[in-house]
């Protein structure tokens, strides 16, 4: 649904003494249809600016952005303009219009397309039922809070039935719960109306929470990119690591450390049990998480064995041949 | 102090109709333009929606300039003299310079940079996720100025505009000085030139009225746009 190519973009200096800043230095990606991808770094590492590229808000410098099989860096203005009614965004500080009511901020979009007055009102009705705010479409925005605010900007990006949603740190102003409440209604819009959304966001949570892909971006280039649970298999994947923090416990010098991920029927499993009595060892837990990441139970451990990782191989390729993914921290050189 | 009202009605009230006649003409051209001037000095600008007029953002520099250098002209004249260099010009377009409706040529100049700053400002403290929020619906630049600009300041507008017609006032009595008429030319020719203190406090009384008015409409009105 959006394929962006060798996308850069750099920012020429306001003055004779200042540097070009380059925000995004060559990014590949590609969000298939109907997925919800999630952009995760910190802030800084340019995937504000990835994302405001993608409905080229801000125009790169190189590169091409195709989404729904247009490329939009060829596209002129008026046709960019057509372009975006079917690219939706949703704004972390939300972006209502203070003057209008609930109802008239949804319709914007459609008075812009050029919708008529009473096709207007039954949209606007219809997507405010979707987001549960049926019964507040004459209040204005400053009557709401900040979770309602975010289901009108929702409300408002999906009146005009676009194929993409664009989410730019949709729920980083809220309180934890009203978080949960919003992203279960993005999960819930993907679902039922089958829109493409790709968010970003410095939460890993957001990612855990409802992101069936996900690419880590540093420094103006991804690092990392791919579906969760296979980047969850992913040996060193820096996207697992901080989607399950097993914390700093390292364990004594010489003895084998390991980490093991296991998802699905594996987790309910006796593992570390079975592996002790099976092999008479002495399995000390170093760290362990038990999680629900795209909808499936997954969990990491990591787990001490006592001696060096050759004295070990034998219960660590038990534990492979068990289906489990396990990595070797310590000992393997 | 005794008063003669029979004299005195009449002579205020002419006065207070030839008051709202310039101010009033002033007004319709000053609302007009200042809005255009003060949106262009706001489109023009860096960020702006016409940053760069016909993909030129040379030209979209150079409007801006050329438009705010001409502003500061018209704001650093003070009203007295800049109604003096008028004259010529007020006798082209009305053909001549005495009257309410002459004095509404140079109070409209005036006027004019002082409300476009305003309206200027008012533009300005709309947030600019608004703006980004309406192109990424594919808004048109008329319709972010249209719908999204102006139709956010308007309640800082209707204060900006209140501000311009008390200065407007201001300005009317000093027309009245050369000739323009109104409460201000009574209060110069009754009042100072003739010692009667019952007109000059008559038409303070008058001003300060008008004044408290104009204010209570606009914060009113402005408080029912308000919705933030």
């Amino acid at each position: 649904m959006i394929t962006i190519t060798d996308l850069h973009k750099s920012y020429s200096p306001r003055n004779a003494r200042g540097t070009t800043v380059e925000a995004l230095k060559g990014i590949d990606l590609t969000v298939a249809d109907g997925e919800i991808f999630g952009v995760v770094g910190q802030s800084g590492a340019g995937k504000s600016t990835l994302l405001r590229c993608v409905n080229l808000l801000e125009r790169p410098t190189s590169g091409s952005i195709t989404v729904a099989g247009q490329d939009l860096t060829t596209l002129g203005e008026a046709d960019l303009r057509v372009a975006r009614h079917g690219i939706g965004m949703v704004f972390q500080h939300f972006n209502l219009l203070s003057s209008r009511t609930v109802a008239e901020n949804v319709e914007f979009g459609l008075e812009i397309t050029g919708v008529d007055r009473a096709a207007r009102r039954a949209r606007s009705a219809e997507v405010l039922d979707l987001v549960g705010l049926g019964d507040r479409a004459s209040a204005y925005p400053s009557q709401l809070s900040g979770g309602q605010k975010q289901r009108v900007g929702i409300a408002r990006a999906l009146a005009g039935n676009p194929k993409v949603l664009l989410s730019d740190e949709a729920t980083s102003s809220l309180d934890p719960e009203t978080t949960d409440s919003i992203l279960q209604l993005l999960k819930e819009l993907n679902r039922t109306l089958g829109v493409t959304i790709m968010l970003i966001t410095h939460e890993m949570e957001v990612v855990k929470r409802i992101c069936t892909s996900a690419a880590l971006i540093e420094g103006g280039r991804i690092v990392e990119s791919g579906n969760v649970i296979d980047l969850l298999n992913t040996p060193k994947s820096k996207i697992a690591h901080a989607l399950f923090p097993l914390g700093e416990s390292r364990g004594e010098p010489g003895n084998t450390v390991i980490e093991i991920m296991y998802a699905g029927h594996l987790a309910d499993e006796p593992i570390v049990g079975r592996m002790s009595r099976e092999f008479g060892i002495d399995v000390n837990i170093l760290g362990a998480a038990v999680e629900v990441v795209s909808d499936h139970r997954v969990g990491r451990m990591r787990l001490e064995l006592p001696g060096s990782v050759e004295s070990n191989a034998v219960p660590i390729a038990r534990l492979k041949d068990s289906g489990l993914y396990v990595e070797v921290l310590e000992g393997a050189l | 102090m005794n008063i003669n009202w029979g004299v005195m009605i009449p002579i205020l009230a002419k006065a207070i109709g030839e008051t709202f006649q310039m101010i009033g003409i002033a007004l319709v051209f000053t609302i007009v333009f200042g809005l255009l001037v003060g949106v262009l000095l706001v489109s023009t600008d860096e960020g702006g929606v016409y940053e760069a007029p016909f993909g030129s953002r040379r030209l979209g520099a150079i409007i801006h300039a050329v438009l705010g250098f001409i502003v500061n002209i018209g704001r650093s004249l003070p009203f007295i003299i800049l109604m003096v260099v008028l004259i010529p010009f007020t006798r082209l377009i009305i053909g001549t310079f005495i009257g309410p409706t002459a004095a509404a040529v140079p109070l409209t100049i005036a006027a004019i940079p002082f409300f476009a700053r305003l309206v200027e400002i008012a533009l300005r403290e709309v947030d600019t996720g608004l703006v980004e929020a309406a192109r990424s619906m594919g808004a048109t630049r008329g319709t972010i100025i249209w719908k999204v600009l102006l139709a956010e300041a308007r309640p800082s507008i209707v204060l900006a505009l209140s501000t311009s017609v008390i200065s407007l006032l201001n300005y009317s009595a000093i027309a009245g000085t050369i000739g323009a008429g109104g409460i201000g030319d009574i209060a110069i020719r009754y009042g100072y030139q003739r010692y009667d203190n019952s007109y000059l406090f008559t038409t303070i009384i008058i001003l300060i009225v008008i004044v408290q008015m104009v204010q209570l409409v606009a914060s009113a009105v402005a408080r029912r746009l308000s919705h933030r």
